[in-house]
């Protein structure tokens, strides 16, 4: 009988520990297909992040890095530059990437760092159970803002792609969904096209991929992705926020 | 030399070939240093962001396989704690150089010893020791350098070299033994480097969620610790066969109180130095043995007297433990170190 | 000299440190023990710059040294600071361009040179502090005169090597300089 639907070899067996329903899954699958696809398991180094997706380390096939909290772009710096003919990737979730370390992630994007961050953006702290996120949207309830983000008391939430995209440094930035098939696609076409950027020598790439948390938001899967697309991508729109691939030459 | 260039030239010769850290005074020349030199020989210096990226860095390229440091003083070290806790947890070697200055908050920028504490006890939250070797001259930095590398290679435990601002900004004649051959290091098969489709995955991580498990991981590394303790204990002894009264000091201090030994013996006060030159492991039974004959101690340091405990418990209160420390910045004089002595010994001269 | 312990004391931009490394160079040639240790700031330039250094046939057992055998003052504040821990029978120098007053300690040996004056007056403009080494070598006999010359030949950076004869000058101006 013809296989024609397998798990990627870059995925271990172990089954992951994430809520039904949650994206992750869908991304770490597509993280794996395009190492997968691109042969580049035996040279990737992954670093993981503190949030839902720790234990990441357990979940790629390829050597593995734990990073504490929001670190990870400097952990990933530490490996690259001692290891340039490495791939590194990094995953992180939005309290990892946009608060606890903006400064790593900003000048990892500025140094032109020659790594890859999958940032998955939910708009809640998932692992510690639902507090409002550096991107949790204006007047959304978390456990730390029951009455709703008031803006003016807590200020506004964090469009990474778009202030990256102010940076020398960065080479590649866009922001995708995976709330259906079509964004699927386009996400894989992201990560690809991330992690081709850092293959060709041209630095600093991130993908930010707009995601659900149905547990914290207390919605089921579906409702979540409806959620999803009610709200978040209108205040967090899809697309391409700088790709100057072209013009940057190797390193 | 200057002792902090001494420092980095130091670990070049050693193998060092990555730099990450942040500028602060007294330390700075160290890093100038070495992103003078680094890019000559294919190495990497980078300055980070932040003192809590630069030991990142560091325990990235530590996991990565390869030799690498850190430098910065006393304010940067406590930003560096999560990553040193981080990178014991996780069994990852690195070298961190502490050239301390006056503490709490900003402090001052004088030399000190005020980070004795937090060296030996809690450079970082967790159940865990670094290795930590405090140096009295620049030729001893030099030397405790390579051999700090080569012990957290061997035990996969960090190291610290605590010097302060006396040691890195003066300046001694030092031989550093320069090699144009590159330095061999032990093959760490835990490295996460590429698995090059090898081998199974390697993961470097201090994540144990059962409870029982991280036990087990933890009791494991006491046990290394032991082995530490039992093999790489050192210590410095000066006049202390026929010894009544005991100095106890370490670093720059050690070398202030060995001038007010000498002149004190010149009175006919018979009197030794034990300088601990591992701070931990600590020299216990070097104490403890020198305890059987003298009379009582005094700890001389440039704080307000960090170290007595670790003396008192090394030598199970078996004698008075006597404390004469300046800090701030202040560096004690010989003579304020005699005077001590001598009224340690009752006057008696 | 069995054991010499000075501290050189200054305005930084005089040579404060550069003057220290030479004479703790010297005695390295002579295959002595020396340590130099620099007092350190906030300041980088125009603060007051001073450095410790000592030269001994045994083991340096401390490098800051508190009660100096030889002073070498390049300002008010340094020899205001300093004169008194000169220990009895010690040597003063004091670069009398810019330090007005007298010594009035009877048991140092002091001499007053206007270095700064004679480097201006010379067209030796930036080695005042070079001179003042020509004047502690005459006063002291710390290392002898085919040291110093090794010495000035390498510690002058590679790039002023032309500056070496001019150097030579000053050690000699300082060397002759009668009170």
């Amino acid at each position: 009988m013809a296989v024609v639907f397998k798990k990627p070899n870059a995925l271990t067996d172990k089954p992951t520990h994430y809520c039904p329903g949650c994206t992750h899954g869908i991304v770490h699958r597509l993280v794996a297909e395009c190492i997968d696809e691109l042969g580049i398991e035996g040279k990737a180094i992954g670093v993981a992040p503190v949030g839902c997706a720790v234990m990441a380390y357990d979940y790629f096939s390829c050597d593995m890095i734990q990073a504490p909290h929001g670190r990870a772009p400097a952990i990933a710096t530490g490996v690259k530059r001692s290891l340039p003919d490495s791939f590194v990737f990094t995953y992180q979730g939005d309290g990892d990437l946009a608060a606890i370390g903006t400064a790593e992630t900003i000048h990892a994007a500025a140094r032109g760092e020659n790594i890859t961050i999958i940032f998955i953006n939910n708009a809640i702290y998932g692992m510690t159970g639902g507090q409002m996120a550096p991107t949790t949207l204006p007047s959304q309830v978390t456990q730390t803002s029951p009455y709703g983000r008031n803006v003016n008391e807590v200020g506004y939430p964090i469009k990474m792609c778009e202030m990256l995209s102010t940076l020398d440094g960065a080479t590649y930035l866009e922001r995708v969904s995976v709330d259906c098939v079509k964004n699927v696609n386009a996400t894989k076409r992201a990560i690809k096209k991330a992690f081709q950027t850092q293959i060709d020598g041209k630095g600093f790439s991130l993908v930010e991929v707009i995601s659900t948390c149905p547990t914290n938001w207390g919605l089921s899967p579906n409702a979540a992705l409806d959620w999803l697309r009610d709200n978040m991508i209108p205040y967090y729109p899809l697309g391409v926020y700088k790709d100057s691939t072209s013009d940057k030459e190797e390193k | 030399m200057k002792g902090n260039e001494a420092l980095a030239e130091a670990a070049i010769q050693a193998g060092c070939t990555r730099f990450f850290g942040y500028p602060i005074t007294p330390q700075t020349e160290l890093a100038a240093y070495m992103a003078k030199r680094l890019p000559k020989i294919g190495g990497v210096f980078l300055q980070a962001e932040s003192e809590v990226s630069a030991i990142n860095m560091l325990q990235g390229a530590g996991a990565a396989g390869v030799r690498a440091m850190t430098s910065s003083s006393s304010p940067g070290i406590s930003l560096k704690a999560e990553g040193i806790s981080y990178m014991a947890g996780a069994d990852v070697p690195g070298l961190i150089i502490n050239v301390q200055r006056g503490g709490p908050g900003l402090g001052g920028i004088q030399p000190s010893q005020a980070d004795y504490w937090q060296a030996t006890k809690a450079p970082g939250h967790g159940d865990f020791h670094i290795l930590v070797f405090a140096p009295n001259s620049v030729q001893e930095m030099v030397d405790l350098v390579s051999h700090a590398f080569d012990l957290s290679d061997n035990y996969r435990v960090p190291a610290m070299i605590l010097a302060d601002g006396l040691l890195g900004q003066m300046m001694e004649p030092v031989e550093i033994k320069s090699s144009d051959e590159k330095v061999e290091l032990p093959k760490k098969q835990w490295a996460t480097c590429g698995h090059n489709n090898e081998r199974e995955h390697n993961i470097v991580n201090s994540l144990f969620l059962q409870a029982n498990e991280l036990e087990r991981v933890v009791r494991e590394r006491f046990e290394r610790y032991k082995v530490i303790e039992e093999n790489e204990t050192m210590c410095e002894k000066y006049m202390t066969d026929d010894a009544d009264y005991i100095v106890v000091a370490f670093g720059a201090t050690a070398r202030v109180a060995k001038a007010a030994v000498k002149d004190a013996r010149a009175k006919g006060i018979k009197i030794g130095l034990v300088r601990p030159i591992t701070l931990w492991p600590f020299p216990k039974e070097e104490l403890k043995e020198v305890a059987v004959n003298a009379k009582s101690f005094l700890c001389v340091e440039m704080n307000m007297g960090q170290m007595v405990e670790d003396v008192k418990l090394a030598i199970d209160c078996s004698r008075p433990v006597e404390f004469f420390g300046r800090t701030g910045g202040v560096i004690p004089t010989p003579a304020e170190v005699l005077e001590q002595i001598v009224k340690l010994s009752g006057g008696e001269q | 000299m069995q054991e010499f312990n000075s501290i050189l004391a200054g305005f930084g931009g005089q040579g404060i440190l550069f003057m220290g490394k030479a004479i703790a160079y010297a005695g390295l040639i002579d295959g002595k023990e020396v340590s130099w240790l620099p007092s350190y700031g906030p300041e980088m330039r125009g603060g007051t710059a001073n450095c410790s250094v000592c030269i001994s046939e045994e083991d340096i057992c401390s490098p800051l040294v508190t009660n100096p055998n030889v002073l070498i003052a390049m300002n008010l504040p340094s020899f205001d600071k300093f004169i008194d821990t000169v220990v009895p029978g010690g040597t003063v120098i004091i670069d009398s361009t810019l330090v007005s007053k007298k010594v009035d300690r009877t048991d140092v040996n002091v001499s007053y040179i206007p270095a700064t004056e004679i480097a201006e007056s010379k067209g030796l403009k930036g080695l005042a502090n070079i001179i003042l080494i020509g004047k502690l070598l005459e006063q002291t006999n710390f290392c002898s005169y085919e040291t110093i010359e090794k010495t000035i030949n390498e510690v002058v950076p590679a790039r002023k090597k032309n500056l070496i004869p001019k150097n030579m000058e000053a050690i000699n101006i300082g060397m002759n300089y009668k009170n």
